[in-house]
């Protein structure tokens, strides 16, 4: 039971965290607010997080993972990977004035979604050596494939001061000042030198969503595309980047393979690799493709 | 529920721990026959889908099994790494690496002290209640909370999943000035850590005694955090005798088995039950605590760690805890104070057809890595074992004495609501970390 139960003449919005397969570290993210914790739960009444608080009811009573809300708003984390979950879901959802996913596992189905592309069985049998006493669906899912979503936060993980507008928009009533341009309008931003155009490094950044704040730069790293995929990225270009600064084919399958790999835009990657191999114009056509592109991308 | 002295709690969803879980214990005629710790959390097969991939992706990938600790599956994963490629980091990279996981240290440990832990001891059902009436502890645990998460902003990029790691080092080091604004956070940390140290001495232990074998690293000379031998102390009914292996051997003495009711694995050491974390640590390491660290823990109550104390009330690990807050501060200051940037950020690793196995330690226990290697750097094998599967066993063992000890006393008709407290409270002495695990709870007594 939450410990802030409120009174009869409380008017603050309540607020539900709810975790599905995923590494906690998005919701983690709400307790690393240091400054702002304590001022938020004077705003906000938390009434469903595990990571913090213990399930409402008692004993026997305890509503097992599905609080009974309703919660003005839910904060989601992680993906659907099992059959229990899949209905979870969809209680979270109706419980649920508005729903905002948080993190890159509950937006694009996680590093978890790697099964997607494999078979899960020999997944099972390589980390569990009993693997009937696994229950697990084939694929990993965001949650918008499940159910309606209001708002999708990306990041692996999430940032801490784009949580903060999410929920300070939901509670006042207005839409979440997110923008959905790429990392490269950050390192402008942030006066970091483009370190693909100085040093040759392959990033990610032109075809990833902003929001950490061009952090990878900074550190004279390429980004490695953990917010997932900006808004309309022109990936056959990227590819061909890529390639210039070095990468390999395997390395760039790779590199669309990790945390949101189930995106519908970084998933075909591999497919549009192939396909330029079987078909060598298609390459061509592809770098013609990005100069014709290039008037029309917003700068 | 109550049928002839038989009957069945169930705790259906554990709160204030990382990770989903539940528990389940069944009682027959006074005596708990099963304890069961249930982990739900969905498993995620980082180990399958780590094989083909690259030998310099497992900090990335790895990190990712855990947002409260991913710097320790960095440092993991890197040592196993660089040690299949016969590469040592050493000098001030390697002293960098122990600054980060310093900053995880205290940062996972003051969370789970002042937010998740210390509600117990003060009945109260959460954070948000404990300010209520101890604003100003609840406000000093954040502020520490912050000093870590401010090294792993400069040092990492960011607290959780950290960006500045990689193999044979970092991508980029600071400049010694921008690691003095921390320093300055850190001497405020001190005194808040200490504080801490006497505030939660002061608080009510429950009677309790553990006897499991004892693991952690050991590194003669220092409190191991990021390297060390792995170590075991026998039982205190075994005489408490100590013995290592070396890491490479890790799998021939500490075994896993899975059980039905999870998605984590459990582990014994040598076929023994055994407990890993903060209570391993202390009896290990205790005699090479910084002065300072030492002394609050005489102080609050825990023996004196330079002639081996050892603390066995798996209660008081929020007092051990905030010790080793005071450790890490001290260290980190020592670090920082020392510091001059190394030549490169990194070494460069090669790779080779190898295996290598790493383990450091993680704020809740040991976590061990190894991988196999390709000649081109593909992983051929990976295997994980996170602190919280090797516990399991220890915290139901826990769960089940502690029952034991209440329903000894109060008889068959102990209160529910107080049993479930109680076995809540015996779990989150470990502090687990169950997204670790699942690759790892329900409380369910069954008193049929």
């Amino acid at each position: 039971m939450t410990s802030d139960p409120g009174t009869a003449t409380d008017t603050r919005p309540t607020l539900a965290v709810w975790k599905f397969a995923s590494c906690d570290g998005c919701q983690l993210t709400l307790l690393d607010c240091e400054d702002e914790l304590l001022a938020l739960t004077d705003r906000v009444r938390i009434d469903h997080f595990l990571e913090m608080t213990p399930a409402e009811g008692a004993g026997r009573e305890r509503a097992r993972l599905a609080g009974r809300g309703p919660y003005d708003l839910s904060l989601v984390e992680g993906s659907i990977t099992t059959a229990d979950d899949a209905e979870r879901i969809q209680h979270v959802r109706r419980v649920s004035r508005y729903l905002v996913t948080i993190g890159a596992c509950a937006t694009a189905g996680g590093i978890q979604a790697l099964r997607n592309f494999a078979d899960v069985d020999d997944f099972l049998a390589a980390v569990y050596a009993r693997p009937e006493y696994i229950s697990t669906l084939e694929t990993s899912t965001a949650i918008s494939d499940h159910v309606p979503v209001d708002f999708e936060l990306r990041g692996c993980p999430i940032d801490r001061r784009q949580l903060l507008e999410v929920i300070t928009a939901y509670v006042t009533g207005r839409k979440p000042r997110i923008p959905g341009h790429s990392v490269c309008f950050e390192c402008k931003r942030r006066g970091t030198t483009c370190i693909t155009v100085a040093h040759g490094t392959p990033c990610l950044g032109p075809v990833t969503h902003a929001g950490c704040g061009a952090i990878c730069p900074a550190y004279g790293r390429g980004c490695y595309g953990c917010f997932g995929p900006t808004d309309r990225p022109n990936l056959r270009s990227m590819v061909e980047q890529l390639r210039r600064d070095g990468l390999s084919e395997s390395d760039i399958q790779r590199v669309f393979r990790t945390f949101n790999a189930a995106s519908p835009e970084y998933a075909p990657v591999p497919d549009l690799l192939a396909e330029e191999q079987n078909d060598p114009r298609a390459r061509q056509d592809s770098s013609r493709a990005r100069t014709e592109t290039r008037p029309e991308r917003p700068v | 529920m109550n049928d002839r002295g038989r009957r069945v709690l169930r705790l259906d969803s554990l709160g204030r721990v990382e990770g989903e879980a539940a528990l389940h214990l069944r009682v027959r005629d006074r005596s708990v026959t099963e304890t069961h710790l249930r982990i739900y959390e969905p498993p995620r097969f980082f180990e399958a889908f780590l094989i083909g991939r690259g030998h310099t992706e497992p900090p990335d990938i790895t990190s990712r099994i855990c947002g409260i600790c991913p710097v320790a599956y960095q440092m993991s994963a890197c040592q196993a790494i660089e040690k299949a490629c016969g590469v040592t980091v050493d000098g001030p990279v390697s002293e960098l690496r122990r600054l980060l996981y310093c900053g995880e240290w205290i940062e996972s440990h003051a969370l789970h002290i002042h937010l998740l832990h210390a509600p117990d001891f003060l009945g109260r059902a959460d954070v948000v209640g404990l300010a209520r009436d101890q604003r100003a502890a609840v406000e000093r645990g954040l502020r520490i909370k912050q000093a870590g998460n401010a090294i792993l902003e400069q040092l990492g990029g960011r607290p959780v999943h950290p960006v500045n790691v990689r193999v044979g080092g970092f991508y980029r080091v600071p400049a010694p000035a921008e690691l003095r604004p921390l320093a300055e956070r850190l001497r405020q940390a001190r005194e808040d850590a200490l504080e801490t140290v006497r505030w939660v001495a002061a608080f009510d232990f429950p009677d309790a005694v553990c006897d499991h074998d004892l693991l952690a690293l050991c590194d003669p000379g220092r409190y191991a955090v990021d390297s060390g031998t792995p170590a075991v102390m026998a039982a205190r009914k075994q005489g408490r005798a100590l013995r290592e292996f070396p890491v490479s051997d890790f799998e021939e003495h500490v075994q896993e088995g899975q059980v039905p009711h999870s998605t984590a694995r459990t582990a014994t050491v040598d076929g023994r039950r055994f407990l890993t974390g903060p209570l391993a640590r202390y009896a290990i390491s205790g005699r090479w605590l910084h002065p300072v660290a030492a002394e609050a823990a005489r102080n609050a109550g825990l023996g004196d760690p330079a002639r081996g104390a050892v603390c066995d009330n798996p209660f008081r690990s929020i007092v051990v805890r905030a010790v080793e807050v005071v450790q890490a501060v001290e260290d980190a200051l020592r670090i920082i104070d020392g510091y001059e940037p190394p030549p490169r950020p990194a070494v460069q690793v090669l790779p080779r057809e190898a295996a290598g196995a790493g383990a450091t330690e993680a704020p809740r226990g040991l976590l061990y890595h190894r991988y196999a290697l390709a000649a081109d750097g593909t992983l051929t094998e990976a295997r994980i074992i996170p602190p919280t599967a090797q516990n399991q066993t220890a915290i139901e063992e826990d769960v089940r004495r502690a029952v034991q000890a209440r329903l000894d006393r109060a008889g068959p008709d102990a209160d529910e609501e107080e049993l479930t407290l109680l076995c809540e409270r015996a779990v989150r002495n470990h502090d687990p970390c169950i997204s670790c695990a699942a690759h790892f709870l329900d409380l369910t007594m069954d008193r049929t």
